[in-house]
């Protein structure tokens, strides 16, 4: 009975010293599936652990999904791309501190065969630029195949502004599907159905050499993709890691976090995937 | 939510059709399996047994890879179509079809096939007569195919698409109504779900233990 009480005391004992530091110096991070699939947070969240001693249990999903985890108190800390959301989220009280990171840009990719004539060669233009409006109207008139991620994503957000930006709506049309799954997702399946998408670029250089897709529209200042870090409410949720919260934010608007956004993806793809935008 | 009855309609369709065509395949090697008494018949129950297991995503992965353009079937055009959730669907279904099917041949006595064949019973009508006298645990084995099935949800997301109107069903809409956030409809779709389930199960059961009423002493064999 001596033998086993003190076996357990043992037990305890191991227990206690392994759950008692994790416990503060967890971290819980929302962020969008397009920051994991790009394998961005691949590079920034290992140094951020060695920097800070937090460990992240990072969740990657769509931005609709994220704001919700939030708005339960299932997160610390949330690192997003849909703007308008992001501010009704702090306006409604589930939010503080937040602070511009980076951005990059979405992209429209399709079929190497283009068929609504997206493509524009400088060298051998027979037609002029394409504008964001004329190309979603070409894609509309040509009733070619477009794959929309269709899950309330950031992505999936501006798509349907940019729809509206266009003075259309393709809805119910049966050239328009709906995938309700991640980027990458999306992407095989438009590059399987010979489709057009709308991606981010970062998503897009991850996948290239798994698809066959190309872009064939890009360069507008309305495909800017902004990402914002955004801390979840203490007061609503007072057990939330607020120093964790605090020290992911200080620490992906450093210095030390922009650079790595900075040159992540450069040796790889030849092109930067994110550009910082933090006021360090 | 719109297209409810859609999806739901399009998940009884799919998941219907794949545990008829599992039940096509593992009634008869499932039985073949269990009156046969060949070499490697253990190695291959040991196969069956463990493909009873595979996991959805395993079959929606080698599936996919199958039916995508650059793979071996990609002429078929087949990925993202309903048909390619069948197909994945019916390799989930068939081992444990074929399985429980050997299983129940298995525990029938074995004195009654010897008696069948002496009472002058073709192979085929043997075949039939056990079938009939096992009809409880063959159509628990139909139960256990269609709910494998029916509530998969890896396979149908890698093969189908999830594409709405054309490849969403019910298991993928709760995940994405999950992944929106929407966790009123996603709980909504997932009790739609298991009553739909439920019923088809009430039903077979239903079946099933009014067929053990009646006549399962009184064997039908008996009457040859």
């Amino acid at each position: 009975m001596k033998k086993l009480s003190s076996l357990l005391m043992v037990a305890l004992l191991l227990i206690s010293c392994n759950a008692q530091p994790s416990r503060t110096q967890d971290l819980i991070l929302v962020s969008t599936t397009s920051t994991q699939d790009s394998g961005l947070l691949d590079a920034l969240l290992p140094a951020f652990t060695a920097e800070t001693g937090y460990q992240v249990q990072l969740i990657a999903v769509g931005s609709g999904q994220a704001l919700k985890i939030g708005k339960m108190g299932n997160a610390d800390v949330i690192l997003l791309h849909s703007p308008e959301a992001e501010k009704k989220f702090i306006a409604d009280g589930f939010g503080i501190d937040r602070r511009l990171v980076m951005h990059n840009d979405f992209v429209i990719v399709g079929p190497p065969s283009d068929p609504a004539s997206l493509r524009f060669d400088k060298l051998n233009a027979s037609h002029s630029k394409p504008t964001l409006v004329s190309a979603f109207g070409s894609i509309f008139s040509s009733a070619s195949t477009f794959v929309s991620r269709g899950d309330e994503s950031g992505t999936h957000i501006k798509e349907l502004a940019l729809w509206r930006n266009a003075g259309l709506d393709p809805t119910g049309k049966d050239w328009y599907l709906e995938t309700g799954q991640g980027q990458g997702a999306t992407l095989s399946i438009a590059s399987e159905k010979g489709a057009y998408a709308l991606t981010d670029r970062a998503t897009y250089l991850a996948y290239k050499s798994n698809v066959n897709l190309q872009i064939l529209f890009e360069d507008d200042p309305l495909l800017l993709n902004v990402y914002h870090v955004i801390t979840v409410n203490p007061e609503k949720f007072p057990n939330i890691n607020l120093a964790g919260a605090k020290a992911f934010a200080d620490f992906i608007t450093s210095p030390q976090g922009q650079k790595i956004i900075a040159e992540f993806g450069v040796e790889k793809y030849g092109e930067p995937l994110f550009f910082p935008d933090a006021d360090t | 939510m719109t297209g409810i009855f859609e999806i739901t309609f399009l998940s009884l369709q799919v998941s219907g059709i794949a545990t008829i065509l599992s039940l096509m395949i593992g009634l008869p090697f499932g039985t073949w399996l269990a009156l046969g008494n060949f070499r490697g018949r253990s190695f291959i129950l040991s196969i069956i047994n463990t493909g009873m297991a595979l996991p959805p995503v395993v079959v929606g992965l080698v599936v996919a890879m199958m039916l995508w353009r650059s793979g071996p079937l990609g002429d078929l055009r087949l990925i993202y179509t309903p048909i390619a959730i069948i197909i994945a669907q019916t390799v989930i279904a068939a081992p444990v079809v074929t399985g429980l099917t050997a299983a129940a041949i298995e525990a029938l006595d074995p004195r009654l096939q010897q008696q069948l064949l002496g009472l002058g019973a073709s192979r085929g009508q043997m075949v039939w007569y056990l079938w009939r006298e096992a009809r409880l645990p063959l159509l628990a084995a139909l139960m256990a195919g269609f709910g494998s099935v029916i509530s998969e949800v890896g396979a149908s997301t890698m093969v189908g698409g999830n594409i709405r109107g054309q490849t969403r069903v019910l298991t993928t809409a709760i995940v994405l109504e999950t992944s929106k956030g929407e966790f009123d409809q996603a709980l909504a779709l997932s009790a739609l779900l298991l009553i739909i389930t439920y019923l088809i199960n009430l039903a077979l059961t239903w079946i099933q233990q009014r067929g053990r009423k009646g006549d399962y002493q009184s064997a039908s064999w008996r009457s040859l």
